[in-house]
C-alpha cells in the first residue's frame, strides 16, 4: 500500500490498517516513520490518561469501566471514542510476553468506538515500551478523543507515564498490604488522581487513611523541605508544576463499577484545570520536546557509527580495555575524528 | 533496533471453564520469544476475530474442551475471511476427536492438538507455520 492509500485508510477509520501500522511503529519501521510523519499535524487532540500501580490492583478492570463510562457518559456530554494501550513486561530470558489485559476487558467487544492494544515492554524501563508514545499519537491522529494507556505495573518504576500523559491516575488497593507504604514513598508524587479500588475488600478503611495521610504529606513538602531527602525533593518539583491542583482520593469498586462516575468527573476536572492553567499546552509542549530530543539522539548517534573510521574505534576501545584511555577521555577522542 | 516478533492470540471459545491447556500453550510460547495476548475465557468466535485484528496476530490459537469445535472454529475462519485476514494461522488444542480432523483442516486450520501434545511440538510448528504462511 502507498503512503497516501494508507494515511487515508487511516483517517477513514480502517482498522486493519490501523492494526498493521501500529506493528510497523512498534517494529521501528521505516514505513511506521512516515505514516507518523505525515499524520503528525492531526495530533494534538486527545486526552492522554495513564493508569498505573502495583500488579493486581485492579488497572485493567478499571481502565474497561472507565472506557465505558467515556463511550456512554451519564452526564449530558457526546461519548468520546477510545483508545486503550496496555503493556504488559517482555520476559528479559525469551524475549516473549504474556499480554493479558484483554482478559478484563471483554465487556467491551463489539464496540466500533474503542480500540484495545496489548503492546509489549520490548526491553524499555520506566513502565512502556520505547513505542508507546508513538502509537498513542497514531490513535490520536486517527480520531481517537481519549487514550486510556496501562503501565505495566511493576510499581515505583512506572514514571514514564508522567511524561506522556496529561493526567495520571494511580491506582491501589487494600490487599496490597506494604504496598501501600512504598505508594507514600515513591509513586505517589506523580499521581493527578489516586484510586483506592477493591473498596468492597476489608481493610479499606485503613487502607484510606494510610493514603489520606500520604496525599496530605505530599501537600505539605514545602513547608518542611530542608533540601536533605532526595524524594521529598521530588516531590517538590512536581508538586510545584501543578500550583492549585489537591490529588483527590476516589474508592472505586471495578469489579461492579462502581465510584466510576466520580472517577470519570475527577478526570474532566483536571482535564479543565490543565486547560485554565495553560499546563494542558505546556505538557504537549514538554512531551515533543522530548520526543524531538529523542529523535535527535538516535540520529546523531546512527550519524556518527555510520562515518566513524571502524579502526580508530577498535584502536580506542581496546585502549579502553586495557586501562590506558578512559572511557570519557575515548568518547571524547572519537568524537573529535576529522570526517 | 527494530524486531518482528511473531504474536499470538490465545483464545478460549465457548462455554466451558477450564483454562489450563490455554495458559500452559501460552507460557510456552512466550517462552519460546513470542508475544501472546491471552482473552480468557468465553469468548465468541466476533470477539476472537474482532481481537484478532485490533492486535495484528500472526496466529490464533483455539481451546476448546467443549465439544462445540464443529460449529466455532469453522465460524472464526468463515468470519477471518470475511475481513479478508485468512492468512492468520489458526490452530485448535482440546478434546477433538480424531473424525473431526479433516473437516477442520479442510475448513482452513492448520494443525489440531489433542491432550497428549508436548508444548515444544507446537511451538515448532507455528515457527513453521509463520515462516511459510501458505503452508
Ligand atoms: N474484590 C475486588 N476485586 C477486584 C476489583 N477490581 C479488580 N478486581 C480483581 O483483581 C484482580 C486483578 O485485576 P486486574 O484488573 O487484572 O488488575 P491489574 O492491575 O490490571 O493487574 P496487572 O495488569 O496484572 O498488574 C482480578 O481478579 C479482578 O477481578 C474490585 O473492585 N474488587
Ligand atoms: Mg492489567
Amino acid at each position: 500500500m502507498t503512503l497516501k492509500n494508507n494515511t487515508e485508510a487511516l483517517r477513514s477509520g480502517d482498522r486493519i490498517a490501523l492494526a498493521k501500522t501500529i506493528s510497523q511503529i512498534e517494529d521501528q519501521t521505516e514505513e511506521g516513520r512516515q505514516v507518523l510523519s505525515a499524520l503528525f499535524p492531526y495530533t494534538g487532540q486527545a486526552h492522554m490518561i495513564g493508569i498505573t500501580g502495583s500488579p493486581g490492583t485492579g488497572k485493567s478492570t478499571l481502565t474497561a469501566r472507565l472506557a465505558r463510562e467515556f463511550r456512554n457518559p451519564s452526564v449530558d456530554i457526546q461519548p468520546q471514542r477510545v483508545g486503550i494501550l496496555a503493556v504488559d513486561p517482555t520476559s528479559p530470558f525469551s524475549g516473549g510476553a504474556v499480554l493479558g489485559d484483554r482478559v478484563r476487558m471483554r465487556d467491551l467487544a463489539g464496540d466500533e468506538g474503542v480500540y484495545i492494544r496489548s503492546m509489549a515492554s520490548r526491553g524499555a524501563l520506566g513502565g512502556l515500551s520505547a513505542a508507546t508514545d508513538s502509537v498513542a499519537a497514531l490513535l490520536d491522529a486517527v480520531g481517537y478523543d481519549v487514550i486510556l494507556i496501562e503501565t505495566v505495573g511493576a510499581g515505583q518504576d512506572d514514571v514514564e507515564i508522567v511524561r506522556l500523559a496529561h493526567t495520571t491516575i494511580v491506582v491501589a488497593a487494600p490487599d496490597q498490604g506494604d504496598d501501600i507504604q512504598a505508594i507514600k514513598a515513591g509513586i505517589l508524587e506523580i499521581a493527578d488522581i489516586l484510586v483506592l479500588n477493591k473498596a468492597d475488600l476489608p481493610g479499606v478503611d485503613r487502607a484510606e487513611r494510610a493514603l489520606c495521610s500520604a496525599l496530605e504529606l505530599a501537600g505539605t513538602h514545602r513547608t518542611f523541605n530542608d533540601g536533605s531527602g532526595h524524594h521529598r525533593e521530588q516531590a517538590i518539583e512536581l508538586h510545584d508544576s501543578r500550583p492549585g491542583w489537591r490529588p483527590p482520593l476516589i474508592k472505586t469498586i471495578a469489579l461492579s463499577g462502581e465510584g466510576t462516575v466520580e472517577l470519570h468527573q475527577s478526570i474532566a476536572a483536571h482535564r479543565q484545570y490543565l486547560v485554565d492553567g495553560k499546563l494542558w499546552d505546556a505538557k504537549n509542549a514538554a512531551r515533543l520536546t522530548s520526543m524531538l530530543e529523542k529523535q535527535l539522539r538516535e540520529h546523531l548517534y546512527q550519524n556518527w557509527q555510520n562515518r566513524v573510521d571502524q579502526k580508530a574505534y577498535k584502536r580506542a576501545l581496546k585502549s579502553v580495555l586495557s586501562y590506558r584511555v578512559s572511557p570519557y577521555q575515548a568518547a571524547i577522542d572519537l568524537l573529535k575524528q576529522p570526517e | 533496533m527494530p524486531e518482528d516478533k511473531i504474536r499470538v492470540l490465545m483464545s478460549k471459545p465457548g462455554l466451558d471453564g477450564h483454562d489450563r491447556g490455554a495458559k500452559v500453550i501460552t507460557r510456552a510460547l512466550r517462552d519460546a520469544g513470542m508475544e501472546v495476548i491471552y482473552t480468557g475465557l468465553r469468548y465468541t468466535p466476533e470477539m476472537i476475530v474482532e481481537a484478532a485484528v485490533q492486535e495484528d496476530v500472526d496466529v490464533i490459537g483455539l481451546s476448546i474442551l467443549s465439544g462445540a469445535h464443529m460449529s466455532l472454529v469453522p465460524r472464526v475462519l468463515q468470519l477471518l475471511k470475511e475481513a479478508r485476514l485468512d492468512k492468520i494461522i489458526v490452530f485448535v488444542g482440546g478434546i477433538i476427536p480424531d473424525e473431526d480432523i479433516p473437516e477442520l483442516k479442510k475448513s482452513g486450520v492448520s494443525a489440531v492438538y489433542g491432550p497428549g501434545t508436548s508444548t515444544q511440538t507446537v511451538v515448532k510448528d507455528v515457527r513453521e507455520l509463520v515462516g511459510s504462511p501458505s503452508a
